[in-house]
């Protein structure tokens, strides 16, 4: 018996307003909600980060403000909300303000097409895929303004840096997720997921589903501008890159980005080789309200995978990170997509 | 033919460096190297030779050792110490005899050389194992460090 | 991988950038006027005296027992040695004989600074080069040295253990014991570095051929110590000049030619394996004696002109003294080993990028307030 809250709130909001006024409301409450998820994970996703860094480096962590210190970033949130808002003096005010909302919107966006489970996804469009890698190339743009609005050299590198960076890796996620859609023949979310209930598709596409999932990692965490790829912070070159000049709410608005922008990415992957919010083996097919559950699980452990990079690699240097992009990455996925195209004509897909 | 013993290479060494680190996050919550200071300050023990301000030890007479003889004073590359000292009368021999009346002492000054400890020819100053000395105002970081009304002990100068 | 410019159809532009004094890349108050071309380097300066304290002249103020706590404060990593190197001139100018316990002592502390100081320097190596936890487990081996020390020496830092004529106070009964320990849990520990950032493809990448220096440059820079020793030249003092007990122990000198970041790397990693094998050497046979000769309590030194120089974690530190035969020196001069290091910067950092010049920096360990003085 599936949840039917959601159903149930939207015949109820339509009985007692007319129709305009109800979905006016009705999409006010799902931005709630949605806002809500970005506030709570991104603040999880922090606290789950500094916890983690801290046992990869034999500290302890956070663990004064709440039970375990599970109140931190809370208390680092409203903290930087009550700092002041510094800036340069000769930065492009209207720029430098706009740039945050760039990124935070952009990371809003792409969150709102993620499949948390078969009832528990707003925006299913058929060419859910596409607007995912449209919309994480956008964040890029806060990122730009940014740097350059803020007038600094340092935040300028990093800007550079970070444009550079975007437009190549955009590449190779979208090629390693262009992979994967040859073996599902459709951008819908929820119809790639549905191909996996015959196995995830990191099973189905064997070594080619492994060389673009491989892939997909790599840029992805390029894309999020996380360590070994944190060229655009680079602390020990550039200071804090494109943000130095940023403080209080609005550095948090980039922070609280990155997070985000981490969690989409681990979430497309969970949703694109690891079957979404199926459960392994179909074990709790008869429970759908695990799929969140399943979800959220896979997610996490691809998250961590993220933070286990950050915390074991050096960087990269800016044109290093190049070529490993147009010279290994580049070529590697072409081939790997011809190889995905092969294996489907001649039906050597793995089904359970 | 190296493109690809490269790429095989690099992962192999990158797969290498995880797995230290994962070594430890998986026996972390063992091992952490970090100590909860200021929550273990029951158990915390300096170590005895621990440099962390000069004192002055006094008996339960209220007795000490120095019998200002400003060795210390000299020995102290920083002006630290000074010694301010008065004229008494010896009761045995009835002879004016140096005494202090005030051992200042500067820990803001202070680098911790040891010294003033070194060089005292009667133990009178020690090392203490306090190292809580943040405070409010400077000015209370400079101490007489013989208590009032103290006397120096019997026999010290034989 | 080098990039080569063949030909350009881009007018660009050279523009300055002030790397410091507050930067986490130069590891104190160091500041470096750079003059780039978008992401390479054109030139660098580096503009020196926000920590000078004048120590050499406060030298000139104070008797000789008082100098030796000012070293600590010029390369703090290497205190120890530091201290080491004002108390050898002074005996050697008074001619005083030193208890063979007292050098072998002083040996063993002195490598044990050195491999402190390099396991400081391989964690913020790692962290320059972005990756963060090398810091951590760096300091967790580097902590083992800082107990013994507190322990024997009552600080962790500015020990402040040597004095002319010996040391302060006998070591403590637990030292033996503790380097033991040390010594063992160093071994396995140090396997872990080279798996974790050593063997690294990124790492390699970012550090092989960046930075070369050649063995004419490097002996005309008055580069010493591990910077010069990457570059083929034999510079350890404690090999070319022997002082306290570095005559009877068996070690290597760390030597490569290769010059560039990834050598100096090397070449530090093996020194901590000598060193080890020094103190696993003398640990074990500490003579009985005394601990300290007595000196006169106002020290004089018999006027002329004195040199020692020691091999600190950093090179070739000198100590030149010149007496006129009072109780404080004339004149004192410090040749401090990271200045000259530093001097080579600009020669081996120009058209590298600007990871390559951090990642530079950090090989060449840089101690500001050592430069400053
Ligand atoms: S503390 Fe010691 S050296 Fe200083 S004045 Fe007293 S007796 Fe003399
Ligand atoms: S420890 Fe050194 S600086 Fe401090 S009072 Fe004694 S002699 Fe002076």
């Amino acid at each position: 018996m599936p949840l039917r809250i959601t159903e149930n709130i939207h015949n109820w909001l339509f009985s007692v307003m007319p129709e305009g006024v109800a979905s006016l409301v009705e999409m006010t409450l799902i931005a709630v909600v949605y806002l809500t998820i970005f506030a709570v994970a991104g603040l999880f996703l922090v606290l789950l980060e500094r916890r983690v860094a801290a046992w990869f480096q034999l500290r302890i962590g956070p663990n004064r403000v709440g039970p375990q210190g599970l109140l931190q970033t809370m208390a680092d949130a409203i903290k930087l909300l009550t700092k002041e808002l510094t800036g340069t003096e000769k930065a492009d005010k209207f720029l430098y303000n706009l740039a945050p909302y760039f990124v935070i919107i952009s990371a809003l966006m792409a969150l709102a097409v993620i499949p948390f489970s078969a009832e528990f996804h707003a925006f299913d469009i058929n060419i859910g895929i596409f607007f995912l890698i449209a919309i994480s190339s956008i964040g890029v743009i806060g990122i730009l303004l940014g740097g350059w609005s803020s007038n600094n050299k340092y935040a300028l590198i990093g800007a550079m840096r970070s444009g550079v960076q975007t437009i190549s890796y955009e590449l190779s996620v979208g090629l390693s997720l262009l992979t994967m859609v040859v073996i599902t023949g459709s951008l819908q979310l929820s119809e790639i997921i549905e191909v996996q209930k015959s196995g995830w598709l990191i099973l189905q596409g064997h070594i080619p589903a492994a060389i673009a999932f491989m892939v997909f990692m790599i840029s992805g965490t390029a894309e999020t501008n996380r360590a070994p790829f944190d060229m655009v912070e680079a602390e020990s070159e550039l200071g804090a890159g494109f943000h130095t000049e940023y403080s209080g709410m609005k550095f948090a608005y980039f922070f609280l980005a990155e997070f985000i922008n981490m969690f989409i990415i681990s979430a497309i992957a969970a949703t694109v080789f690891f079957g979404g919010w199926l459960s392994p083996f179909g074990i709790t097919e008869s429970i759908p309200e695990l799929g969140v559950f399943w979800f959220l699980l896979k997610t996490m452990a691809l998250v961590f995978l993220m933070m286990w990079f950050r915390w074991t690699f050096p960087r990269l240097r800016v044109d290093q990170l190049l070529t490993l992009e147009w010279k290994y990455l580049l070529p590697i996925n072409l081939v790997n997509l011809v190889l995905m195209a092969l294996l489907v004509w001649l039906n050597l897909t793995l089904r359970l | 033919m190296s493109y690809f013993s490269d790429i095989y290479k690099g992962i192999k060494t990158l797969l290498t460096g995880m797995s230290v680190t994962g070594k430890y996050f998986v026996t972390s919550r063992k091992g952490a190297i970090t100590q909860q200071y200021p929550d273990n300050r029951d158990t915390l023990q300096m170590f005895e030779r621990f440099r962390g301000e000069v004192i002055m030890p006094h008996t339960d007479d209220n007795e000490h050792r120095c019998t200002g003889c400003q060795k210390c004073e000299i020995a102290c590359p920083n002006g630290t110490i000074e010694i301010i000292w008065d004229r008494g009368i010896d009761e045995a021999t009835g002879k004016k005899k140096k005494k202090i009346d005030q051992f200042v002492y500067h820990l803001s000054m202070c680098t911790m050389c040891g010294l003033c400890i070194d060089v005292c020819p009667h133990d009178a100053i020690k090392w203490g194992q306090n190292f809580e000395n943040s405070v409010y105002d400077r000015s209370t970081l400079t101490r007489v460090l013989n208590k009032p009304g103290s006397t120096l002990m019997q026999g010290v100068e034989d | 991988m080098e990039t080569e410019v063949l030909y350009s159809n881009f007018k660009s532009e050279e523009y300055f950038i002030n790397m410091g004094p507050q930067h986490p890349a130069t590891h104190g108050v160091l500041r470096l006027l750079l003059t780039i071309d978008g992401e390479i380097i054109k030139k660098v300066e580096p503009d020196l005296g926000y920590i000078h304290r004048s120590i050499e002249k406060m030298c000139e103020r104070d008797s000789y027992q008082q100098i030796v706590h000012l070293t600590d404060r010029m390369d703090y990593l290497s205190a120890n040695i530091n201290n080491e190197a004002v108390c050898l001139a002074v005996e050697n100018a008074l001619q005083l004989e030193i208890p063979e316990r007292v050098k072998v002592i002083r040996t063993i502390i002195g490598e044990l600074t050195r491999i402190a100081s390099h396991c400081l320097w391989w964690g913020v190596m790692g962290m320059d080069v972005g990756a963060l936890t090398t810091y951590f487990y760096g300091f967790r081996d580097r902590e083992m040295i800082n107990d013994i020390m507190e322990e024997t020496c009552g600080a962790r830092l500015t020990m402040n253990y040597n004095v002319p004529g010996g040391l302060m106070l006998d070591i403590h009964p637990n030292f033996v014991n503790r380097v033991k320990e040390f010594v063992a849990h160093f071994k396995t520990k140090l396997p872990e570095y080279d798996r974790l950032l050593t063997g690294n493809v990124i790492f390699q990448k970012r550090t092989v051929g960046v930075g070369v220096l050649s063995r004419e440059d490097a002996i005309s820079f008055g580069a010493s110590g591990p910077v010069g020793r990457a570059s083929g030249y034999s510079c350890d003092v404690r090999k070319h000049h022997p002082y306290s007990a570095y005559d009877r122990v068996t070690f290597e000198e760390a030597l490569r030619t290769e010059g560039d970041t990834y050598a100096r790397y090397l070449v530090r990693i093996q020194e901590m394996w000598e060193s080890l094998s020094i103190v696993e050497q003398l640990i074990d046979n500490i003579p009985e004696g005394e601990h300290r000769v007595a000196t006169n309590a106002v020290i004089k030194l018999p006027k002329g002109e004195y040199y020692q120089k020691v091999e600190t974690a950093r090179g070739e530190l000198g100590v030149y003294i010149i007496s006129t035969g009072t109780k404080n020196p004339y004149r004192l001069k410090f040749r401090s080993p990271g200045f000259s290091n530093l001097s080579l910067l600009n020669h081996i950092a120009v058209g590298g990028k600007i990871g390559d010049l951090v990642a530079t920096m950090a090989t060449l360990d840089l101690v500001i307030p050592d430069i400053d003085r």
